[in-house]
């Protein structure tokens, strides 16, 4: 409990205080607990026992099934357990119990053999209704396909030319501890997924590279991202907020940094951002055909290392689990091989191809950064328009 | 002919066919690992400990969790459960040693370098295996470190491994029983290792084509599992879930066995169903088969396969209802006392049962969608694995092991690692069912701040877990190095051939078959 920040320590407990919340959450855990949909402001919500009710029609009944379901195994258990520590209790040796020599009943093992079925078939009932509700992905209001990529999520809002990355911004001094850490540690990005309220999403998800997962908890979603499969899963947001969730599928190095970020607003909202977003997409376009300034790419491409690159080559270019970009032999070597490499990768590795991820300026910015930071001093760099030429060349 | 005894120094255990002795190498083997796989847990424990980074890196910890998961199911679990079936099913039945005894003794050396060659990868260039010990593609064969081929030569041994052993359980049960001993009457122990063995037979084979398809894509230029070449993911999913699922009850079958072995001497009371039980066990070993998808529904397979798999898998709980009710039937109206192998036997039937009992809730294919992928799953598994099975060979071991060495272990301390096991087990396990309901993905290696706390106390309860597993070793040695004379029968009237025989077991049992009646 030390290593906490400061904003995530609601209270100080102390050994018996904590001892003592372990025990009163154990027992709350069988009431309805609402997770963290919305975290209250500067805290995490800690102790948390159950699943989450979530903020759609699907979600709640999902909690709902769960929680029928771990009443019935509680009932059970009771039952069960119940005639083993009566039998332990009562039968055992040292109280002068007798053993008895009864075996074999084929009424009891009939009985319980029916009765779990019964059982059963009363859980499979509002299970399989639940299921055909989830399956139903028809008559969807916005369709926005998202693609998992090691690692991040990148969205596209279908027939509205909008399309951008979703990356983790916890900063790297956080996750290492030289830094306090923030209230949304590991679950923040910097661009969420923007959906309307009581509109039909519908997500079709698929990957790039390795299998993911994307998950959502507060909309009880999750399906896995697989290449070459689109699967579609259906929300409809009950209420406007930030709803958080995780890469559930094992995809890599950095599997636990990719989160996913959902902003529900209501509708007029929603199309004030989408028009924005479309309005920047236009900007963006112009831009491609301007020329910038040497300080201008570098502080841009100092932006797109830190949010791409920084994981694998390290904050200060020194390598990590890629190889370190000071004084190589591509960094330093002819720029149009360092621009070819960025935009297809080197198959088989972990160096991806960015030539689709990252727009032209972006491309010309980090090229341009890399040659130039951390003592590489080439002194070259290079425009969006060039990076354009050399896409066409290729 | 008289009673020859072993042969002298090391070449005793290289060249041995003895049943008694390779059932040992087996047992020590799976111990050895049970601690390597248990320092890679503590490994991850640590880390996990808080939240951020601070003693290993992201790829490291992948490999972690890869090897832990590798090295405990392969390594620890399934070893020990061979072991045990050689140096008990040829005492149970009344034979005189393993039906193929030469290759018995290849099935287990070949494990010291299959483990080796696994353990190797550590220490290469790109690390060792990082994906998961499901290695999924095509995380495991396009984004793979090169250490994979080692990885998937060292699967294939393995397998070689399980498959001969099978052969030569199979072939023991079937051909070698003492006249009289008909198959109803034998003990549940070798009832369920029968079909454990065919289990085996059935899926180490469909591991072996998936490993196989695994090299042939990395290396061969072929596109099994890589959509860009028109191959398929999902392929990948179903054959190895189809080895998967049954494998989980090969490592859970010849657990039931023990236990209802045990159970009945402490109870001083028959197995309540002792037909049931065999019935159960088959019902359980051909349910495995189908019902394999249930760890795939997030993939977005046809609402059709959802329900036949949901419904295939809720299905179970039946007769592992069965088999939970007649242990409980057999203590009822007993004369019990609570020795160390009927606490472990004990403390399995309800801590398996609460393994179970999650296990149901993650059959319903609606909230396995919120369970799927989270420490929920992390604790469902390691609740049916590690008092299931982990508990049911301490069981195993103390309840045989006056057998086997001729000493009674000391009653005292066996008690005390059984408590301080049972106290870490749930410090460590439990916590994980409220992180995983709460939202937090397995197989991370840092997480968001609301999952510290239940993160902490199961990282203290694992330290406690592992450490006492080191006491265990002590006992046992302390054992074998001496302590009160063991009687023939060990214990107060227990059922079976091997209590008929002198403590310790003479090298050569049987020779001439029992009489059973």
């Amino acid at each position: 409990m030390l290593f906490f920040s400061k904003q995530s320590v609601k209270r100080p407990l102390s050994k018996f205080g904590s001892v003592f919340a372990l025990l009163s959450s154990l027992v709350l855990s069988m009431r309805s607990f609402a997770a963290d949909s919305e975290v209250a402001a500067g805290e995490a919500q800690r102790w948390v026992t159950n699943m989450t009710q979530g903020v759609t029609a699907i979600s709640h009944e999902i909690y709902d099934l769960h929680m029928l379901i771990f009443m019935i195994c509680v009932a059970i258990g009771v039952v069960v357990f119940g005639v083993m520590f009566y039998s332990m209790i009562m039968h055992r040796k040292s109280v002068g119990a007798v053993a008895s020599k009864f075996h074999e009943s084929t009424l009891v093992e009939l009985a319980w053999t029916i009765i779990p079925a019964v059982i059963l078939i009363a859980m499979a009932v509002p299970a399989t209704s639940t299921l055909i509700k989830i399956y139903d992905t028809s008559d969807a209001d916005i369709d926005i396909k998202v693609v998992g990529y090691q690692w991040k999520w990148q969205y596209e809002y279908l027939g509205e030319d909008v399309t951008f990355f979703s990356n983790l911004t916890t900063p790297q001094d956080e996750i290492y501890g030289r830094a306090p850490k923030g209230e949304h540690y590991l679950l923040e990005v910097d661009e969420p997924v923007v959906i309307p309220i009581n509109k039909k999403v519908r997500f079709l998800i698929t990957a790039n590279d390795v299998l993911h997962a994307w998950w959502v908890p507060a909309l009880a979603v999750k399906r896995d991202a697989i290449p070459g499969y689109i699967n579609d899963v259906w929300t409809i947001v009950d209420e406007p907020g930030i709803y958080r969730g995780q890469c559930a599928e094992l995809c890599g190095k950095s599997h636990g940094f990719m989160p996913i970020v959902v902003h529900a607003m209501e509708e007029v909202d929603y199309q004030y951002w989408l028009e924005g977003k479309k309005i920047q997409a236009e900007e963006l376009k112009l831009a491609m055909s301007q020329s910038f300034s040497m300080d201008e790419l570098y502080a841009r491409g100092e932006q797109v290392y830190q949010t791409n690159c920084v994981a694998c080559h390290g904050p200060a270019g020194a390598g990590g689990i890629g190889p370190s970009l000071i004084g190589s032999s591509i960094t330093t070597g002819p720029i149009n091989g360092h621009l070819s490499l960025m935009i297809n990768g080197v198959q088989g590795s972990a160096m991806q191809a960015f030539g689709e991820q990252l727009n032209n300026i972006d491309l010309a910015a980090v090229v341009t950064y890399k040659r130039n930071a951390w003592g590489n001093n080439m002194g070259d760099m290079l425009q969006p328009v060039d990076v354009l030429n050399h896409k066409r060349s290729l | 002919m008289g009673d020859h005894g072993p042969a002298k120094g090391f070449s005793r255990w290289l060249f041995t066919t003895n049943h008694k002795d390779i059932g040992s190498m087996y047992l020590w083997f799976s111990f050895a690992m049970f601690l390597m796989g248990g320092v890679f847990a503590l490994v991850i424990r640590a880390e996990l400990f808080q939240p951020g980074l601070q003693l290993v890196e992201p790829e490291f910890f992948n490999q972690m969790t890869t090897m832990h998961g590798l090295v405990m199911v392969f390594g620890a679990v399934m070893p020990a459960f061979v072991g045990l079936a050689n140096w008990l099913i040829p005492m149970m039945v009344g034979a005189p040693d393993m039906a193929l005894p030469r290759m018995n003794n290849w099935s287990f050396w070949i494990l010291p370098f299959a483990f080796a060659l696994l353990t190797s990868t550590l220490f290469m260039e790109g690390g060792g295996p990082n994906f998961g010990w499901t290695f999924y593609a095509p995380l495991s064969t396009t984004y793979a470190p090169p250490s994979v081929t080692y990885f998937i030569f060292a699967v294939h041994i393995m397998g070689a491994s399980s498959i001969m052993g099978s052969i030569n359980i199979i072939a023991t049960i079937l051909n070698m029983r003492a006249p009289g001993m008909t198959l109803m009457k034998m003990p549940l122990f070798v009832w369920t290792w029968l079909i454990t063995a065919y289990l085996l037979i059935a899926v180490m084979p469909v591991l072996a084509g998936c490993v196989t398809m695994m090299l042939m894509d990395i290396h061969f230029g072929t596109s099994f599992f890589s959509a860009a070449g028109g191959g398929d993911p999902v392929l990948f999913q179903h054959v190895f879930w189809f080895f998967g699922h049954p494998e989980v009850y090969i490592m859970i079958l010849p657990a039931f066995g023990i236990v209802s072995a045990i159970i009945p001497t402490f109870a001083r009371k028959p197995l309540f169903g002792y037909a049931s039980m065999v019935y159960a066990t088959a019902s359980i070993a051909f349910l495995s088969f189908i019902v394999w998808a249930h760890h795939m529904f997030t993939v977005g397979m046809p609402i059709a396969g959802e329900l036949f798999f949901m419904y295939a898998t809720m299905l179970i709980a039946v007769p592992t209802g069965v088999k939970v009710f007649n242990w409980i039937t057999t203590m009822f109206r007993g004369s019990m006392t609570f020795e160390t192998p009927m606490l472990f036997s004990i403390a399995f039937v309800i801590l398996f049962t609460i393994g179970g009992f999650s296990g149901l809730m993650l059959a319903i294919a609606p909230a396995d969608f919120q369970y799927h992928d989270t420490y929920f799953v992390v604790a469902h598994f390691h609740y049916v694995l590690v008092p299931g099975a982990i508990f049911s060979i301490f069981a195993g071991v103390y309840y045989w092991l006056p057998k086997w060495c001729g000493n009674m272990y000391d009653e005292r301390l066996g008690k005390a690692h059984f408590w301080l096991s049972f106290v870490g087990l749930n410090v460590t396990f439990f916590p994980m069912h409220f992180v995983g309901l709460a939202g937090m993905p397995r197989r991370i290696p840092d997480y968001a701040l609301q999952f510290a706390d239940f993160n902490q106390i199961a990282s203290m309860g694992a330290f406690l877990f592992g450490f006492s597993q080191v006491f265990f070793l002590f006992i046992v040695i302390k054992t074998i190095r001496g302590g009160k004379q063991a009687t023939d029968e060990v214990w107060e009237n227990p059922e079976g051939l091997e209590w008929t025989i002198p403590s310790p077991a003479p090298y050569h049992t049987f020779t001439t078959p029992p009489a059973v009646k």
